[in-house]
C-alpha cells in the first residue's frame, strides 16, 4: 500500500505540469465547461491551486483517508470552489466533473510508467480512483449544503418580503396576505402587524386575505389570536377578502371569526374603517 | 420601599407603571388609586403600562379590579401602551381582561376618557331634565 | 444535549417571583431569544412560581440553559414544592379550575406558553413541574 501511494505521489510531483496542462485542456474541451460562469483565467487559477494542494497532500503518503489533517487544505479549497460555483448556478454534474476530470490525465501518466507490473498498475489506478471519487463526493455534499444555505436565505427574504404592512390612511393599516399561510409564517406576519400598529399608532388594521390559497384551523386560530392581541393594545382588526372556497372550508371546519368584523372586499373594509374614524369620501362638485 | 406615583391631570388621574411589580406593590396601587379617586373626585384613570414587560394572571386581575372599582366610583379606566409581545402572551395565557378598555397610547387613551366622561355627562343631563 | 448554565433559587415570597422573572428575562436576552419568546417564558415562570408559593407553600426553582448538539438553545425551569400535591392533573390543567382564589389559568396557560411541559405530582408528595422553551 505504502509503495503504491509513494509511486502515485512521485508521478504527481514529477509530472505536475504535464498533468496540469492535460487536465486543463480536458476541462476546456469538456461539454460541462461553463465559460459563461467562470472565465478561462479563473479556471486555470482554480485548477492550478487545487492541483498544488493535491500534490502536496499526496506527499503525506496517505491517499486513503481525506479526513486527515494532511488533506485539510485540499478539502477547504474544494469547499470554497464548490460554494462559489453553487452560488453561480453550476449543476452538480458540472461541479463533480471538476475533480473527476483529473482522473484521465493522472491515469495516462500512470500507464506511461515503465517497469511496473500490471498488478501494481491496477492497484495504483484503484487507489487514485478511490481518492478522486471521495473528493468528488465531498464536492457534491458541499454543493448540496451550499444550495441549502441559499434556500434558507431565500426563505428568510421571502418571509420578510411577504409581510408588508401598508399604511392606507392616517390610523389605518393594511396587511395583504398572499400565498400559503403556515403556522410559522402567520406568527411572524402577525408579530410584525402588531409592531406596526404600535409604531404608527393606527387604531384600525385590515387583514386582507384575498391572495390566500387556504386557511386551516391552526391559521384561523392564529388570526383570531392576533385580533385579540390587537384589541388588547387598543386597535381593531377587520378581515377582508375571504374567498368563497375559503368561506366554505371554514364553515366545514367549524372555524368562525366570531364577533370579528369581516368584509367581502378590501374596498368595503376601507369604507368601514373610514366610517369608524368618522371620515367620509366626497366627490368634488363637477366644475362647470 | 418604592411606590407608584399617581398624578392628577385636570379631572383625570394618570398612573405610569415603570417597575416590575411584586404582588404587594400591585395591591398597594389598587388601594391608593381608589382612595385618590374619591379624594380628588376624578372622572377617569389613565393607566400607562407601556414599560411593563409582562402581564401575568395576577397583574391581569389587578387591571380588571381597578377597572371595576373605578366604575363603581363613577369613573372610567383606560389602560394604554400594552406592548405587542405582552399582548400576544396575554392571549396565549388565556386572560381576557373583561371590561378593561385599552388604547394604543396616552393621546388615544385621553381621547377615549374624554368621550366616555362627556357621554355620561350627557346622560346625566338628560336625566336631570326629566325630573 | 447539555446544560450550559444552571442556578437554583428558592420561592418563599412574592419578591422571589420578581427576581425569578428578571433572572429568566436576563438569561434569555443573553442567549438571543426573541422578545415574544422571552415574554412568554417570563410569564409562565411568574405563573408557576406563584403556584408554588400559593398552593405549595413555597418551593424552589432550577433555571437551566440547554444546548442541543445541533446548536439549538433552550431554557428550562424546574419548579418543586412540598405542598399537598395535585390529585387530578387533567382537572388542574383545565382553564378556570382553581382550588384557591386565582383565575385558574396558571397551569393550562403555562403549558400553552412553553414548548414542553411536564408535571409530576401526587397527593401528599408535592409537585414538580418542568417547562422548556426552545429558540
Amino acid at each position: 500500500m505504502i509503495k503504491i501511494n509513494k509511486k502515485i505521489s512521485e508521478i504527481l510531483t514529477q509530472h505536475k505540469n504535464e498533468i496540469f496542462e492535460d487536465w486543463l485542456s480536458g476541462q476546456l474541451a469538456s461539454v460541462s465547461l461553463r465559460l459563461d460562469l467562470v472565465s478561462e483565467t479563473e479556471l486555470r487559477r482554480q485548477s492550478q491551486e487545487f492541483l498544488n494542494l493535491f500534490v502536496t497532500a499526496s506527499l503525506s503518503s496517505n491517499l486513503q483517508d481525506i479526513n486527515t489533517p494532511e488533506w485539510d487544505g485540499v478539502r477547504e479549497y474544494l469547499t470554497s470552489i464548490t460554494y462559489s460555483r453553487a452560488r453561480q448556478g453550476f449543476s452538480p454534474t458540472e461541479i463533480a466533473t471538476f475533480v473527476l476530470s483529473l482522473k484521465h490525465p493522472l491515469f495516462s501518466h500512470l500507464r506511461e510508467l515503465s517497469g511496473v507490473n500490471s498488478n501494481d498498475l491496477i492497484d495504483m489506478i484503484w487507489t487514485a480512483t478511490f481518492l478522486i471519487d471521495k473528493l468528488a463526493l465531498l464536492s457534491i455534499e458541499n454543493y448540496q449544503r451550499g444550495r441549502e444555505e441559499i434556500i434558507k436565505r431565500q426563505q428568510q427574504e421571502l418571509l420578510e418580503l411577504s409581510t408588508p404592512v401598508v399604511k392606507a390612511w392616517d390610523g389605518v393599516l393594511i396587511l395583504p396576505l398572499i400565498g400559503t399561510l403556515d403556522s410559522a409564517r402567520t406568527q411572524i406576519v402577525m408579530e410584525s402587524l402588531l409592531q406596526s400598529i404600535l409604531d404608527t399608532g393606527s387604531a384600525i388594521a385590515i387583514i386582507d386575505i384575498t391572495g390566500v390559497i387556504s386557511v386551516d384551523t391552526l391559521v384561523a386560530q392564529h388570526l383570531l389570536k392576533t385580533m385579540a392581541a390587537a384589541k388588547l393594545m387598543g386597535a381593531q382588526c377587520i378581515i377582508s377578502g375571504i374567498r368563497p372556497q375559503i368561506a366554505q372550508t371554514m364553515v366545514h371546519l367549524g372555524v368562525g371569526f366570531g364577533e370579528v368584523a369581516t368584509k367581502a372586499s378590501l374596498a368595503d373594509a376601507l369604507a368601514e374603517s373610514f366610517k369608524r374614524l368618522g371620515l367620509a369620501v366626497i366627490k368634488p362638485q363637477a366644475r362647470g | 420601599m418604592n411606590t407608584i406615583p399617581i398624578l392628577k391631570l385636570g379631572e383625570y388621574l394618570l398612573v405610569s407603571i415603570q417597575v416590575d411589580m411584586h404582588d404587594r406593590l400591585a395591591l398597594q396601587l389598587q388601594d391608593e388609586l381608589t382612595s385618590m379617586l374619591v379624594k380628588t373626585k376624578s372622572r377617569g384613570v389613565l393607566l400607562d403600562i407601556s414599560f411593563l414587560e409582562m402581564v401575568d394572571s395576577f397583574m391581569g386581575r389587578m387591571l380588571s379590579n381597578i377597572a371595576a372599582m373605578t366604575r363603581l366610583l363613577g369613573a372610567e379606566t383606560v389602560v394604554v401602551g400594552i406592548q405587542p409581545a405582552v399582548a400576544i402572551t396575554i392571549v396565549e395565557l388565556g386572560l381576557t381582561l373583561p371590561n378593561v378598555r385599552t388604547a394604543l397610547n396616552v393621546d388615544a387613551g385621553m381621547e377615549i376618557l374624554r368621550r366616555l366622561v362627556d357621554f355620561s355627562d350627557q346622560k346625566g343631563g338628560y336625566e336631570c331634565q326629566q325630573e | 444535549m447539555s446544560v450550559s448554565k444552571s442556578d437554583a433559587a428558592t420561592i418563599q415570597n412574592t419578591e422571589d417571583i420578581v427576581r425569578l422573572r428578571q433572572r429568566v428575562r436576563d438569561l434569555m436576552k443573553n442567549e438571543g431569544f426573541s422578545l415574544v419568546d422571552q415574554t412568554k417564558m417570563v410569564t409562565a415562570a411568574s405563573e408557576l412560581a406563584r403556584n408554588a408559593l400559593v398552593y405549595g407553600g413555597g418551593g424552589a426553582v432550577l433555571v437551566e440553559v440547554l444546548k442541543e448538539d445541533n446548536g439549538r438553545t433552550g431554557l428550562r425551569l424546574i419548579f418543586e414544592d412540598h405542598g399537598p400535591g395535585i390529585a387530578d392533573i387533567d382537572q388542574a390543567l383545565t382553564d378556570g379550575f382553581t382550588t384557591g382564589n386565582g383565575l385558574g389559568l396558571g397551569l393550562g396557560g403555562s403549558k400553552r406558553l412553553t414548548n414542553e411541559f411536564l408535571i409530576d405530582s401526587s397527593p401528599g408528595a408535592g409537585t414538580r413541574i418542568t417547562v422548556t422553551r426552545w429558540m
